[in-house]
């Protein structure tokens, strides 16, 4: 169990200027499992999330405090270089954002700012990308036009394309499905099922349904601080804490 | 005393009247001088204005120098100016979050954008004329560089800001440093909104008379060495305009109209891109 743990956070807090986000968090990110963030608005969970890549260290003001531990070295060091952080923990964001030029640029974007593959190897590495996102089907004969041209839900996993083909160890997921349609959003429902195979996943989400059905873990977090964490089939049938339990039911929230 | 909902519509009709005046009124200044400007421009219009220099009054002749001038010194300011303020705008957009450089810089934009172009004259005069003891096309070209900076950092920083945060953060959480956020990414996904800040900077020069009047001066003759006095076309058209002659007149009103016609072709492109950025986004 101990050799599963991809991520541990110990005392983490966060501040955005004087607010306090994230009180005292402690949790362990199991490898290779779907690990669910839940809870009302502002209570934290995508702010933990960007700390997991020190996204918010673009922003003048934030700053994280504690220990996040990735394969057990500190990622808020000071040393860490953090363009090498992001390249391991990958990030698939609310709203599609595809770059301002064409489909295989996209993809190829990520690639070439770690590797020098040959023009071949970047073109297998493009395909494979969109495969595993289940987009290549769709895209293969207009690899050359522009990112734009995408549906919203072609767009998506243009980006999750555009974040595996760096081969991430972690892919954080920040309420990737909540701007699609059904079918947009069960399709990448299934993704995550097949990515987890290689990748430790954390996924914030505003519904209670999707984080049922994809995550192995689930955590409850309410104003900044972590309610509860385990197994999502325990939280979701037997929580021990009346506060989890009326938000999962719809009393709450 | 009526009831006060004919007391609004009254009201309404009224302050609706009054604008429709207004505008109106400032149509008609635009019109009057666009109507004057094609009236005594189109009479001088004429094929030699291309082929022939500044003639000496009284015989016949053309603007080419002067238009010569005028192309040389707009690009080349605009190719020495345009680098600059991309640079700047750039990294007060994107890089200036901390610190007082940026506001500091910001501020002192500000106020060279809205400068007299008479003072850029006079400085350049001061500091570039009387070094090397003449007037020069280099000179105007630097005078000219220094009045496209400032719109270009300010169109750039504006069009830049307009990309949303978003982009920046998808572009980083692959690992890619900022400068290749910068470079790759958020100039492409500006791109048309800062080749308009460009082209109107090269409308604010083409006819800028002031700061060229002190260095590029004028020169009778065809001339391609940026190094002495250079002819162009605002300065000859001050120059004959205040002359008695009815022919150097009607050459002065030639040249007002082409540099009009000009800006407007500039601004109808720039309009277009930035409309086409609008609507890809």
């Amino acid at each position: 169990m101990e050799s599963n743990i991809k991520v541990s956070l110990r005392k983490l807090n966060f501040y955005y200027g004087k607010a306090h986000a994230l009180k005292d968090i402690n949790l362990e990110i199991i490898a290779n499992q779907v690990t669910a963030f839940i809870g009302p608005s502002g209570c934290g969970k995508s702010t933990l999330l960007r700390t997991l890549n020190r996204m918010y260290d673009l922003y003048p003001g934030q700053r994280a405090e504690g220990e996040i531990l990735l394969d057990g070295i500190n990622i808020l060091d000071r040393k860490t270089d953090l363009n090498k952080l992001r390249a391991r923990v990958g990030m698939v964001f609310q709203k599609p954002t595809p770059f301002p030029m064409s489909i295989f640029d996209n993809i190829a974007f990520g690639i070439k700012l770690y590797e020098s593959p040959s023009r071949s190897e970047l073109a297998d590495r493009v395909e494979w990308a969109l495969r595993k996102a289940a987009l290549w089907n769709e895209v293969k004969d207009k690899l050359g036009q522009s990112g734009y041209s995408l549906s919203g839900g072609q767009q998506q996993r243009l980006c999750i394309a555009r974040g595996i083909a760096v081969k991430p160890e972690v892919l954080l997921l920040d309420e990737p499905a909540s701007a699609l349609d059904p079918i947009s959003t069960a399709r990448i429902e299934e993704l995550i099922h097949e990515l987890k195979a290689d990748y430790t996943i954390a996924i914030v989400t505003h519904s209670m349904q999707q984080a049922a059905r994809v995550s192995d873990y689930t955590a409850y977090m309410y104003l900044g601080e972590m309610m509860e964490y385990g197994r999502t089939d325990v939280i979701f049938t037997n929580p021990t804490k009346k506060e989890t339990e009326d938000y999962i039911t719809g009393k709450f929230g | 005393m009526l009831p006060k909902y004919q007391r609004r519509r009254l009201l309404n009709a009224f302050n609706l009247t009054l604008s429709l005046i207004t505008m109106v009124l400032g149509l008609t200044a635009l019109g009057w001088i666009l109507w004057v400007l094609l009236d005594f421009g189109l009479k001088g219009i004429h094929p030699s204005i291309f082929t022939q220099i500044t003639p000496p009054p009284g015989s016949n002749g053309g603007l080419s120098n002067a238009i010569f001038g005028s192309v040389a010194m707009s690009l080349m300011g605009t190719m020495v100016g345009t680098p600059i303020g991309i640079m700047a705008g750039t990294y007060l957009s994107e890089f200036g979050q901390r610190g007082w450089l940026a506001p500091v810089t910001r501020f002192i934009n500000d106020i060279l954008l809205s400068a007299p172009s008479i003072i850029v004259g006079l400085f350049v005069y001061e500091v570039y004329v009387t070094t090397t003891h003449h007037f020069s096309g280099w000179a105007g070209t630097f005078a000219l560089s220094l009045l496209v900076i400032p719109v270009v950092v300010r169109t750039t920083e504006d069009m830049l800001r307009l990309i949303p945060n978003t982009l920046r953060e998808a572009a980083a959480a692959l690992g890619a440093p900022r400068w290749k956020v910068v470079t790759l990414v958020i100039w492409r996904a500006a791109r048309a909104g800062m080749i308009t800040g460009v082209l109107l900077a090269i409308a604010r020069i083409s006819g800028e008379t002031a700061p060229l009047l002190f260095t590029a001066l004028n020169n009778q003759f065809m001339n391609t060495n940026m190094n002495t006095p250079m002819a162009n076309l605002p300065v000859v058209i001050f120059q004959m305009a205040m002359s008695p002659y009815d022919d150097w007149h009607n050459l002065a009103w030639a040249g007002a109209l082409l540099i009009t016609v000009t800006v407007l072709v500039l601004s109808i492109i720039a309009r277009f891109l930035f409309k086409k950025e609008v609507t890809a986004n």
